[in-house]
Protein backbone atom coordinates (compact mmCIF):
# COMPACT_ATOMS: atom_id res chain seq x y z
CA UNK A 1 0.00 0.00 0.00
CA UNK A 2 1.10 3.40 -1.04
CA UNK A 3 -0.12 4.39 2.47
CA UNK A 4 1.95 2.83 5.39
CA UNK A 5 -0.85 1.40 8.08
CA UNK A 6 0.86 2.37 11.08
CA UNK A 7 0.97 5.90 9.74
CA UNK A 8 -3.48 5.69 9.21
CA UNK A 9 -3.56 3.98 12.86
CA UNK A 10 -1.12 6.80 14.23
CA UNK A 11 -3.28 9.22 12.73
CA UNK A 12 -6.67 7.56 14.21
CA UNK A 13 -5.28 7.28 17.57
CA UNK A 14 -4.38 10.87 17.50
CA UNK A 15 -8.45 12.08 16.72
CA UNK A 16 -9.98 9.06 18.58
CA UNK A 17 -7.60 8.88 22.06
CA UNK A 18 -5.45 11.86 22.24
CA UNK A 19 -8.38 14.78 21.19
CA UNK A 20 -6.54 16.16 17.92
CA UNK A 21 -9.21 18.58 16.24
CA UNK A 22 -9.28 21.62 14.27
CA UNK A 23 -9.81 24.15 16.62
CA UNK A 24 -11.69 26.41 14.75
CA UNK A 25 -12.12 27.74 10.93
CA UNK A 26 -12.91 31.11 10.79
CA UNK A 27 -13.96 33.85 7.75
CA UNK A 28 -12.36 36.85 8.12
CA UNK A 29 -14.79 39.54 6.57
CA UNK A 30 -13.61 43.55 5.59
CA UNK A 31 -16.98 45.15 7.03
CA UNK A 32 -15.29 48.67 5.46
CA UNK A 33 -17.23 48.78 2.22
CA UNK A 34 -20.75 48.89 4.67
CA UNK A 35 -19.66 52.07 6.18
CA UNK A 36 -22.62 54.10 6.48
CA UNK A 37 -23.09 57.73 7.92
CA UNK A 38 -26.87 56.73 8.93
CA UNK A 39 -26.42 54.20 11.52
CA UNK A 40 -29.35 51.52 9.90
CA UNK A 41 -28.08 51.61 6.77
CA UNK A 42 -24.87 50.05 8.25
CA UNK A 43 -25.99 47.55 9.84
CA UNK A 44 -28.52 46.53 6.64
CA UNK A 45 -25.29 45.83 4.75
CA UNK A 46 -23.18 44.10 7.13
CA UNK A 47 -26.24 42.14 7.32
CA UNK A 48 -26.60 41.91 3.75
CA UNK A 49 -22.67 41.48 3.32
CA UNK A 50 -21.64 38.83 6.21
CA UNK A 51 -25.13 36.68 5.09
CA UNK A 52 -24.09 36.31 1.48
CA UNK A 53 -20.25 35.26 2.16
CA UNK A 54 -21.12 33.42 5.72
CA UNK A 55 -24.30 31.41 4.51
CA UNK A 56 -22.57 28.15 3.89
CA UNK A 57 -19.36 28.26 6.33
CA UNK A 58 -20.75 26.14 8.63
CA UNK A 59 -22.40 23.68 6.15
CA UNK A 60 -18.51 23.80 4.73
CA UNK A 61 -16.84 23.03 7.92
CA UNK A 62 -19.51 19.90 8.59
CA UNK A 63 -18.70 18.48 4.96
CA UNK A 64 -15.13 18.59 5.43
CA UNK A 65 -15.21 16.92 8.93
CA UNK A 66 -16.61 14.16 7.08
CA UNK A 67 -14.94 13.50 4.31
CA UNK A 68 -11.46 13.98 6.74
CA UNK A 69 -12.88 12.36 9.94
CA UNK A 70 -11.39 14.90 11.78
CA UNK A 71 -13.72 16.85 14.02
CA UNK A 72 -13.78 20.58 13.18
CA UNK A 73 -14.76 22.41 16.85
CA UNK A 74 -16.01 25.61 16.01
CA UNK A 75 -16.93 27.49 12.72
CA UNK A 76 -16.80 31.37 13.41
CA UNK A 77 -16.34 34.58 11.84
CA UNK A 78 -14.39 37.74 12.49
CA UNK A 79 -15.18 41.25 10.72
CA UNK A 80 -13.35 44.54 10.83
CA UNK A 81 -13.08 46.32 13.83
CA UNK A 82 -16.87 48.19 14.48
CA UNK A 83 -15.19 51.57 16.11
CA UNK A 84 -14.25 52.21 12.57
CA UNK A 85 -18.00 51.77 11.02
CA UNK A 86 -19.38 53.17 14.87
CA UNK A 87 -16.72 56.18 13.65
CA UNK A 88 -18.94 56.93 10.75
CA UNK A 89 -22.34 56.42 12.06
CA UNK A 90 -24.22 58.35 15.11
CA UNK A 91 -26.44 56.59 17.06
CA UNK A 92 -25.47 53.63 19.66
CA UNK A 93 -22.95 50.90 18.24
CA UNK A 94 -24.57 48.38 20.30
CA UNK A 95 -26.50 48.17 17.32
CA UNK A 96 -23.79 46.82 14.83
CA UNK A 97 -23.60 43.78 18.06
CA UNK A 98 -27.26 43.18 17.49
CA UNK A 99 -26.65 42.73 13.56
CA UNK A 100 -23.58 40.50 14.37
CA UNK A 101 -25.79 38.14 16.94
CA UNK A 102 -28.20 38.25 14.05
CA UNK A 103 -25.86 37.24 11.44
CA UNK A 104 -24.45 34.39 14.12
CA UNK A 105 -28.28 32.78 14.98
CA UNK A 106 -28.57 32.35 11.19
CA UNK A 107 -25.36 31.22 10.08
CA UNK A 108 -25.07 28.78 13.01
CA UNK A 109 -21.27 30.20 13.57
CA UNK A 110 -21.09 30.26 17.47
CA UNK A 111 -19.34 33.48 17.97
CA UNK A 112 -18.27 36.73 15.63
CA UNK A 113 -16.09 38.39 16.65
CA UNK A 114 -15.20 42.01 15.94
CA UNK A 115 -16.77 44.34 18.22
CA UNK A 116 -13.26 45.98 18.63
CA UNK A 117 -11.11 48.83 18.83
CA UNK A 118 -7.72 50.04 17.79
CA UNK A 119 -6.68 52.80 20.63
CA UNK A 120 -3.04 52.34 21.26
CA UNK A 121 -1.83 55.79 20.02
CA UNK A 122 -5.11 57.36 20.85
CA UNK A 123 -8.99 57.49 20.75
CA UNK A 124 -10.27 58.33 17.48
CA UNK A 125 -13.99 58.74 16.65
CA UNK A 126 -15.69 55.91 17.29
CA UNK A 127 -13.59 54.73 19.40
CA UNK A 128 -14.83 55.89 23.22
CA UNK A 129 -18.39 55.17 21.99
CA UNK A 130 -17.67 52.05 21.41
CA UNK A 131 -15.51 50.91 24.01
CA UNK A 132 -18.10 52.66 26.42
CA UNK A 133 -21.19 50.55 25.01
CA UNK A 134 -18.96 47.18 25.57
CA UNK A 135 -20.61 46.25 28.07
CA UNK A 136 -24.20 46.54 27.11
CA UNK A 137 -23.42 44.98 24.25
CA UNK A 138 -21.81 41.58 25.55
CA UNK A 139 -24.88 41.36 28.13
CA UNK A 140 -27.25 41.78 25.39
CA UNK A 141 -26.07 39.39 23.10
CA UNK A 142 -24.41 35.69 23.33
CA UNK A 143 -22.33 35.15 20.26
CA UNK A 144 -20.49 38.15 20.14
CA UNK A 145 -17.32 39.08 21.35
CA UNK A 146 -14.94 42.16 21.62
CA UNK A 147 -11.20 42.94 22.16
CA UNK A 148 -9.70 46.40 22.82
CA UNK A 149 -5.68 47.02 21.67
CA UNK A 150 -4.24 48.87 24.00
CA UNK A 151 -0.84 48.83 23.23
CA UNK A 152 2.18 48.23 20.99
CA UNK A 153 5.61 47.76 20.68
CA UNK A 154 5.86 50.95 17.73
CA UNK A 155 3.24 53.16 19.67
CA UNK A 156 3.53 52.20 23.84
CA UNK A 157 0.73 52.29 25.59
CA UNK A 158 -2.47 54.10 25.91
CA UNK A 159 -2.59 54.85 29.68
CA UNK A 160 -5.94 56.48 29.25
CA UNK A 161 -7.44 53.46 27.50
CA UNK A 162 -5.79 51.27 30.12
CA UNK A 163 -7.59 52.85 32.99
CA UNK A 164 -11.13 52.72 30.95
CA UNK A 165 -10.40 48.77 30.13
CA UNK A 166 -10.40 48.47 34.03
CA UNK A 167 -14.00 49.68 34.54
CA UNK A 168 -15.09 48.09 31.35
CA UNK A 169 -14.11 45.00 32.36
CA UNK A 170 -15.34 45.07 36.01
CA UNK A 171 -18.91 46.35 34.13
CA UNK A 172 -19.39 43.62 31.59
CA UNK A 173 -18.94 41.22 34.36
CA UNK A 174 -21.53 42.91 36.71
CA UNK A 175 -24.55 43.07 33.42
CA UNK A 176 -23.88 39.46 33.25
CA UNK A 177 -24.04 38.16 36.89
CA UNK A 178 -26.92 35.91 36.53
CA UNK A 179 -24.79 34.41 33.57
CA UNK A 180 -21.59 33.50 35.11
CA UNK A 181 -19.94 36.88 34.67
CA UNK A 182 -19.86 35.76 31.32
CA UNK A 183 -19.83 39.24 29.72
CA UNK A 184 -15.72 39.48 30.90
CA UNK A 185 -15.03 36.31 29.13
CA UNK A 186 -15.83 38.10 25.93
CA UNK A 187 -13.39 40.97 26.45
CA UNK A 188 -9.77 41.15 25.33
CA UNK A 189 -7.77 43.70 25.69
CA UNK A 190 -4.72 43.56 23.88
CA UNK A 191 -1.14 44.60 23.15
CA UNK A 192 0.23 44.21 19.75
CA UNK A 193 -3.13 42.57 18.54
CA UNK A 194 -2.55 40.41 15.28
CA UNK A 195 -5.21 41.30 12.35
CA UNK A 196 -5.79 37.53 11.25
CA UNK A 197 -6.29 35.61 15.10
CA UNK A 198 -9.01 32.89 14.32
CA UNK A 199 -9.25 32.44 17.87
CA UNK A 200 -11.99 33.91 20.36
CA UNK A 201 -12.40 36.37 22.05
CA UNK A 202 -9.59 37.97 20.37
CA UNK A 203 -10.69 37.88 16.67
CA UNK A 204 -11.03 40.56 14.48
CA UNK A 205 -10.33 41.43 10.69
CA UNK A 206 -7.61 43.54 10.50
CA UNK A 207 -7.94 46.08 7.81
CA UNK A 208 -5.05 45.19 6.21
CA UNK A 209 -6.64 41.88 4.88
CA UNK A 210 -7.87 40.74 2.37
CA UNK A 211 -12.03 41.69 1.62
CA UNK A 212 -12.77 38.08 2.97
CA UNK A 213 -10.22 35.46 3.89
CA UNK A 214 -10.52 31.37 5.77
CA UNK A 215 -8.19 31.19 8.49
CA UNK A 216 -7.88 28.08 10.80
CA UNK A 217 -6.79 27.38 14.26
CA UNK A 218 -4.97 24.08 14.90
CA UNK A 219 -5.22 22.36 18.18
CA UNK A 220 -3.92 19.28 20.11
CA UNK A 221 -1.68 19.53 23.37
CA UNK A 222 -3.08 15.96 24.01
CA UNK A 223 -0.95 14.80 20.54
CA UNK A 224 1.83 16.45 22.02
CA UNK A 225 1.79 14.49 25.99
CA UNK A 226 1.04 11.46 24.35
CA UNK A 227 4.13 11.90 22.27
CA UNK A 228 6.37 13.12 25.17
CA UNK A 229 4.63 10.11 27.58
CA UNK A 230 6.86 7.80 25.31
CA UNK A 231 9.91 9.03 26.20
CA UNK A 232 10.36 9.22 29.73
CA UNK A 233 14.04 9.27 30.21
CA UNK A 234 14.61 11.68 26.81
CA UNK A 235 16.91 14.72 26.89
CA UNK A 236 15.65 17.89 26.72
CA UNK A 237 16.93 18.16 22.84
CA UNK A 238 14.92 14.91 21.98
CA UNK A 239 12.16 16.12 23.69
CA UNK A 240 12.18 19.39 21.29
CA UNK A 241 12.68 17.29 18.32
CA UNK A 242 9.71 15.21 19.42
CA UNK A 243 7.57 18.39 19.62
CA UNK A 244 8.52 19.78 16.66
CA UNK A 245 7.63 16.74 14.80
CA UNK A 246 4.09 16.26 16.36
CA UNK A 247 3.72 19.97 15.62
CA UNK A 248 4.23 19.58 11.85
CA UNK A 249 1.99 16.69 11.56
CA UNK A 250 -1.05 18.48 13.49
CA UNK A 251 -0.56 21.78 11.61
CA UNK A 252 -0.39 19.37 8.07
CA UNK A 253 -3.71 18.83 9.25
CA UNK A 254 -5.19 22.58 9.49
CA UNK A 255 -3.46 23.49 6.07
CA UNK A 256 -5.12 20.87 4.62
CA UNK A 257 -8.63 21.32 6.40
CA UNK A 258 -7.82 25.37 5.67
CA UNK A 259 -6.91 24.61 1.53
CA UNK A 260 -10.08 23.18 1.05
CA UNK A 261 -12.24 25.15 3.18
CA UNK A 262 -11.37 27.98 0.87
CA UNK A 263 -11.50 25.93 -2.49
CA UNK A 264 -15.25 25.09 -1.36
CA UNK A 265 -16.29 28.75 -0.68
CA UNK A 266 -14.26 30.34 -3.39
CA UNK A 267 -12.77 32.77 -0.86
CA UNK A 268 -8.63 32.80 -0.60
CA UNK A 269 -6.94 30.94 2.45
CA UNK A 270 -5.41 33.26 4.66
CA UNK A 271 -3.44 31.55 7.54
CA UNK A 272 -2.60 28.31 9.76
CA UNK A 273 -2.75 29.65 13.15
CA UNK A 274 -0.40 27.50 15.25
CA UNK A 275 -1.91 27.11 18.48
CA UNK A 276 -1.84 24.44 21.27
CA UNK A 277 -5.32 25.56 22.42
CA UNK A 278 -6.53 23.22 25.32
CA UNK A 279 -10.11 21.88 26.44
CA UNK A 280 -11.20 21.24 29.98
CA UNK A 281 -11.17 17.29 28.83
CA UNK A 282 -9.07 15.42 30.46
CA UNK A 283 -5.66 14.85 28.47
CA UNK A 284 -6.03 17.93 26.91
CA UNK A 285 -4.27 20.40 28.73
CA UNK A 286 -0.85 22.14 27.85
CA UNK A 287 -0.24 21.92 31.63
CA UNK A 288 0.29 18.51 31.45
CA UNK A 289 2.10 18.82 29.09
CA UNK A 290 4.82 20.99 30.92
CA UNK A 291 4.29 18.13 33.97
CA UNK A 292 4.77 15.62 31.29
CA UNK A 293 8.20 17.29 30.37
CA UNK A 294 9.40 16.42 34.11
CA UNK A 295 7.62 18.96 36.85
CA UNK A 296 5.85 18.02 39.60
CA UNK A 297 3.15 20.65 39.29
CA UNK A 298 2.20 23.37 36.70
CA UNK A 299 3.83 26.28 38.13
CA UNK A 300 6.88 24.90 39.50
CA UNK A 301 10.05 26.64 39.07
CA UNK A 302 11.14 25.20 35.90
CA UNK A 303 7.84 26.13 34.61
CA UNK A 304 8.95 29.13 32.28
CA UNK A 305 11.63 27.24 30.76
CA UNK A 306 9.42 24.26 30.00
CA UNK A 307 6.62 26.48 28.44
CA UNK A 308 9.48 28.37 26.59
CA UNK A 309 10.86 25.17 25.10
CA UNK A 310 7.52 23.97 23.98
CA UNK A 311 6.00 27.27 22.65
CA UNK A 312 9.36 27.58 20.38
CA UNK A 313 9.20 23.81 19.38
CA UNK A 314 5.46 24.03 18.01
CA UNK A 315 6.52 27.26 16.02
CA UNK A 316 9.22 25.53 14.62
CA UNK A 317 7.58 22.44 13.29
CA UNK A 318 4.24 23.98 12.79
CA UNK A 319 5.92 26.90 10.12
CA UNK A 320 7.37 24.34 8.04
CA UNK A 321 3.99 22.60 7.80
CA UNK A 322 2.03 25.44 6.47
CA UNK A 323 2.26 27.94 3.27
CA UNK A 324 1.32 30.57 5.59
CA UNK A 325 1.37 30.89 9.40
CA UNK A 326 -0.29 33.66 11.26
CA UNK A 327 -2.20 34.72 14.14
CA UNK A 328 -1.48 34.10 17.75
CA UNK A 329 0.88 30.93 16.94
CA UNK A 330 2.19 29.42 20.24
CA UNK A 331 0.40 27.68 23.62
CA UNK A 332 -1.87 29.20 25.01
CA UNK A 333 -2.51 29.08 28.81
CA UNK A 334 -5.88 29.99 29.44
CA UNK A 335 -6.19 28.65 33.04
CA UNK A 336 -10.18 28.26 33.14
CA UNK A 337 -10.04 25.95 30.01
CA UNK A 338 -7.46 23.37 30.83
CA UNK A 339 -8.04 20.48 33.54
CA UNK A 340 -3.76 20.91 34.15
CA UNK A 341 -4.05 24.38 35.03
CA UNK A 342 -7.52 24.37 37.20
CA UNK A 343 -5.55 21.61 39.15
CA UNK A 344 -2.26 23.76 39.42
CA UNK A 345 -4.39 26.94 41.08
CA UNK A 346 -6.41 24.60 43.27
CA UNK A 347 -3.48 22.85 44.86
CA UNK A 348 -1.61 25.95 45.08
CA UNK A 349 1.36 25.60 42.92
CA UNK A 350 0.36 27.80 40.72
CA UNK A 351 -0.48 32.14 41.45
CA UNK A 352 -1.14 35.01 39.38
CA UNK A 353 2.52 36.07 38.94
CA UNK A 354 3.82 32.65 37.52
CA UNK A 355 1.25 32.85 35.30
CA UNK A 356 2.24 36.53 34.25
CA UNK A 357 6.10 35.00 33.72
CA UNK A 358 4.86 32.72 31.33
CA UNK A 359 2.91 34.98 29.56
CA UNK A 360 6.67 36.35 28.48
CA UNK A 361 7.36 33.23 26.71
CA UNK A 362 4.33 32.12 25.32
CA UNK A 363 1.59 32.86 22.56
CA UNK A 364 -0.60 35.15 24.43
CA UNK A 365 -1.22 36.05 28.10
CA UNK A 366 -3.18 36.11 31.22
CA UNK A 367 -6.02 34.34 29.74
CA UNK A 368 -9.74 33.25 31.48
CA UNK A 369 -8.41 33.93 34.78
CA UNK A 370 -11.16 34.79 37.43
CA UNK A 371 -10.34 37.01 40.41
CA UNK A 372 -12.61 37.87 43.34
CA UNK A 373 -15.68 40.20 42.63
CA UNK A 374 -14.69 43.55 44.96
CA UNK A 375 -11.34 43.47 42.64
CA UNK A 376 -11.02 47.14 42.13
CA UNK A 377 -11.31 48.23 38.40
CA UNK A 378 -7.58 50.41 39.38
CA UNK A 379 -6.26 46.81 39.65
CA UNK A 380 -7.78 45.47 36.68
CA UNK A 381 -6.19 48.48 34.61
CA UNK A 382 -3.22 47.44 36.61
CA UNK A 383 -2.99 43.94 35.29
CA UNK A 384 -4.07 45.27 31.60
CA UNK A 385 -0.79 47.80 32.58
CA UNK A 386 1.55 45.18 33.47
CA UNK A 387 0.97 42.51 30.76
CA UNK A 388 0.75 45.58 27.95
CA UNK A 389 4.24 46.33 28.87
CA UNK A 390 5.72 42.55 28.75
CA UNK A 391 4.71 42.30 24.83
CA UNK A 392 5.43 45.96 24.19
CA UNK A 393 9.28 45.65 25.62
CA UNK A 394 9.27 42.12 23.79
CA UNK A 395 7.93 42.91 20.49
CA UNK A 396 5.24 39.94 21.42
CA UNK A 397 1.06 39.83 21.59
CA UNK A 398 0.05 40.07 24.64
CA UNK A 399 -3.53 39.92 26.19
CA UNK A 400 -5.43 40.45 29.15
CA UNK A 401 -9.25 38.40 29.71
CA UNK A 402 -9.55 38.47 33.41
CA UNK A 403 -12.98 37.34 34.91
CA UNK A 404 -14.58 39.27 37.99
CA UNK A 405 -16.39 36.63 39.72
CA UNK A 406 -19.07 39.29 40.92
CA UNK A 407 -20.38 38.38 44.59
CA UNK A 408 -17.53 35.60 44.66
CA UNK A 409 -14.40 35.35 47.09
CA UNK A 410 -10.58 33.59 46.57
CA UNK A 411 -11.12 30.22 46.97
CA UNK A 412 -14.86 29.55 45.53
CA UNK A 413 -14.88 28.24 41.78
CA UNK A 414 -17.04 30.19 38.61
CA UNK A 415 -18.51 27.22 36.44
CA UNK A 416 -18.99 28.10 33.00
CA UNK A 417 -19.40 24.73 31.22
CA UNK A 418 -18.66 23.71 27.70
CA UNK A 419 -15.38 24.61 26.18
CA UNK A 420 -14.52 27.69 28.63
CA UNK A 421 -14.35 25.11 31.98
CA UNK A 422 -14.67 26.38 35.08
CA UNK A 423 -12.30 28.94 37.41
CA UNK A 424 -10.78 28.60 40.88
CA UNK A 425 -11.22 32.69 41.89
CA UNK A 426 -7.15 33.53 42.11
CA UNK A 427 -6.29 35.80 44.74
CA UNK A 428 -4.71 39.30 43.47
CA UNK A 429 -2.69 41.66 45.22
CA UNK A 430 -4.48 44.19 46.90
CA UNK A 431 -1.82 46.95 47.25
CA UNK A 432 -3.11 49.64 45.62
CA UNK A 433 -2.09 51.09 42.06
CA UNK A 434 -4.65 53.96 42.00
CA UNK A 435 -2.48 56.90 41.49
CA UNK A 436 -0.12 55.41 38.75
CA UNK A 437 -3.73 54.19 37.06
CA UNK A 438 -5.28 57.49 37.39
CA UNK A 439 -2.51 59.85 35.87
CA UNK A 440 -3.38 59.04 32.60
CA UNK A 441 -1.59 59.83 29.29
CA UNK A 442 0.78 57.45 27.26
CA UNK A 443 3.75 55.31 27.85
CA UNK A 444 6.47 55.99 25.37
CA UNK A 445 7.12 53.56 23.08
CA UNK A 446 10.76 51.64 23.95
CA UNK A 447 14.04 51.68 22.44
CA UNK A 448 14.30 48.81 19.65
CA UNK A 449 18.35 49.20 20.43
CA UNK A 450 20.29 48.24 23.57
CA UNK A 451 18.68 45.40 24.11
CA UNK A 452 19.21 43.78 27.51
CA UNK B 1 -10.52 10.51 -5.29
CA UNK B 2 -9.55 7.58 -3.11
CA UNK B 3 -10.21 6.70 0.67
CA UNK B 4 -8.67 4.66 2.99
CA UNK B 5 -10.94 2.04 5.48
CA UNK B 6 -9.57 1.45 8.78
CA UNK B 7 -11.14 -0.88 10.93
CA UNK B 8 -10.04 -1.72 14.67
CA UNK B 9 -11.52 -4.41 17.45
CA UNK B 10 -12.01 -7.88 18.59
CA UNK B 11 -10.98 -10.19 15.68
CA UNK B 12 -14.03 -11.84 14.51
CA UNK B 13 -15.51 -14.11 11.43
CA UNK B 14 -16.21 -12.20 8.28
CA UNK B 15 -15.13 -8.91 9.50
CA UNK B 16 -13.49 -8.72 5.74
CA UNK B 17 -16.24 -9.99 4.09
CA UNK B 18 -18.61 -7.51 5.46
CA UNK B 19 -16.53 -4.50 4.28
CA UNK B 20 -15.94 -5.76 0.82
CA UNK B 21 -19.42 -6.41 0.26
CA UNK B 22 -20.56 -2.80 1.24
CA UNK B 23 -17.84 -1.60 -1.18
CA UNK B 24 -18.72 -4.04 -3.59
CA UNK B 25 -22.56 -3.21 -3.31
CA UNK B 26 -21.55 0.87 -3.43
CA UNK B 27 -19.36 0.26 -7.14
CA UNK B 28 -16.14 1.09 -5.00
CA UNK B 29 -13.08 -0.59 -6.14
CA UNK B 30 -10.60 -2.14 -3.47
CA UNK B 31 -6.78 -1.33 -4.07
CA UNK B 32 -4.90 -2.07 -1.27
CA UNK B 33 -5.92 -4.10 2.00
CA UNK B 34 -3.59 -4.98 4.64
CA UNK B 35 -4.49 -6.03 7.88
CA UNK B 36 -2.46 -6.88 11.20
CA UNK B 37 -3.88 -9.35 14.37
CA UNK B 38 -2.01 -8.17 17.62
CA UNK B 39 -3.05 -10.37 20.53
CA UNK B 40 -6.43 -10.47 20.06
CA UNK B 41 -7.02 -7.12 18.26
CA UNK B 42 -7.91 -6.71 14.85
CA UNK B 43 -6.64 -3.82 12.32
CA UNK B 44 -7.13 -3.63 8.88
CA UNK B 45 -6.58 -0.28 6.73
CA UNK B 46 -7.99 -0.88 3.11
CA UNK B 47 -7.28 2.13 0.38
CA UNK B 48 -10.61 2.41 -2.05
CA UNK B 49 -10.84 3.79 -5.30
CA UNK B 50 -14.80 5.79 -5.12
CA UNK B 51 -14.51 7.62 -8.29
CA UNK B 52 -17.16 5.68 -9.74
CA UNK B 53 -18.96 4.79 -6.93
CA UNK B 54 -22.77 5.14 -6.97
CA UNK B 55 -23.21 6.20 -4.00
CA UNK B 56 -22.37 9.42 -2.53
CA UNK B 57 -19.31 9.60 -0.28
CA UNK B 58 -21.31 10.27 3.14
CA UNK B 59 -23.57 7.67 2.94
CA UNK B 60 -20.81 5.41 2.00
CA UNK B 61 -19.42 6.17 5.31
CA UNK B 62 -21.93 5.82 7.27
CA UNK B 63 -23.21 2.59 6.53
CA UNK B 64 -19.59 1.36 7.14
CA UNK B 65 -19.29 3.32 10.66
CA UNK B 66 -22.95 1.43 10.95
CA UNK B 67 -21.84 -1.71 9.93
CA UNK B 68 -19.09 -1.67 11.97
CA UNK B 69 -21.17 -1.03 15.03
CA UNK B 70 -23.35 -4.07 14.71
CA UNK B 71 -20.50 -6.33 14.57
CA UNK B 72 -18.55 -3.87 17.42
CA UNK B 73 -15.97 -2.65 15.72
CA UNK B 74 -14.73 0.62 15.40
CA UNK B 75 -14.61 1.50 11.32
CA UNK B 76 -13.25 4.62 10.20
CA UNK B 77 -13.41 6.20 6.67
CA UNK B 78 -11.44 8.99 5.50
CA UNK B 79 -9.82 10.96 2.64
CA UNK B 80 -6.59 9.69 1.58
CA UNK B 81 -5.10 12.98 1.81
CA UNK B 82 -5.40 13.81 5.10
CA UNK B 83 -2.69 10.81 5.93
CA UNK B 84 -0.64 11.81 2.55
CA UNK B 85 -0.46 15.55 4.21
CA UNK B 86 0.35 14.27 8.03
CA UNK B 87 2.70 11.48 7.18
CA UNK B 88 4.84 13.20 3.92
CA UNK B 89 6.91 15.79 2.98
Amino acid sequence: MILNSNDILETIKMIQEENLDIRTITMGISLLDCIDSDIDKACTKVYDKMMRLACNHVKTGEDIEKRYGIPIINKRLSVTPIAMLAAAAKGNPVKFAHTLQKVADETGVNYVGGYSALVHKGFSAGDRELIESIPEALSTTTKVCSSVNVGSTRAGINMNAVSLMGKIIKQASEATKEDHCFGAAKIVVFCNAVEDNPFMAGAFHGVGEADCVINVGVSGPGVVRAALAKMPDASIDEVADTIKKTAFKVTRMGQLVGTEASKMLGVPFGIVDLSLAPTPAVGDSVAHILEEIGLESCGAYGTTAALALLNDAVKKGGVMASSRVGGLSGAFIPVSEDAGMIDAVNNGSLCLEKLEAMTAVCSVGLDMIVIPGDTPDEIISAIIADEAAIGMVNSKTTAVRVIPAIGMKEGETLEFGGLFGSGPVMPVNKFSPAKFISRGGHIPAPLQSLKN
Amino acid sequence: MRAVIAVIGKDTVGILAKVSAICADAGANIMDVTQTIMQDLFAMTMLIDITNCSENYSDLADKLTKAGEEMALQIHVMHEDIFNAMHRI
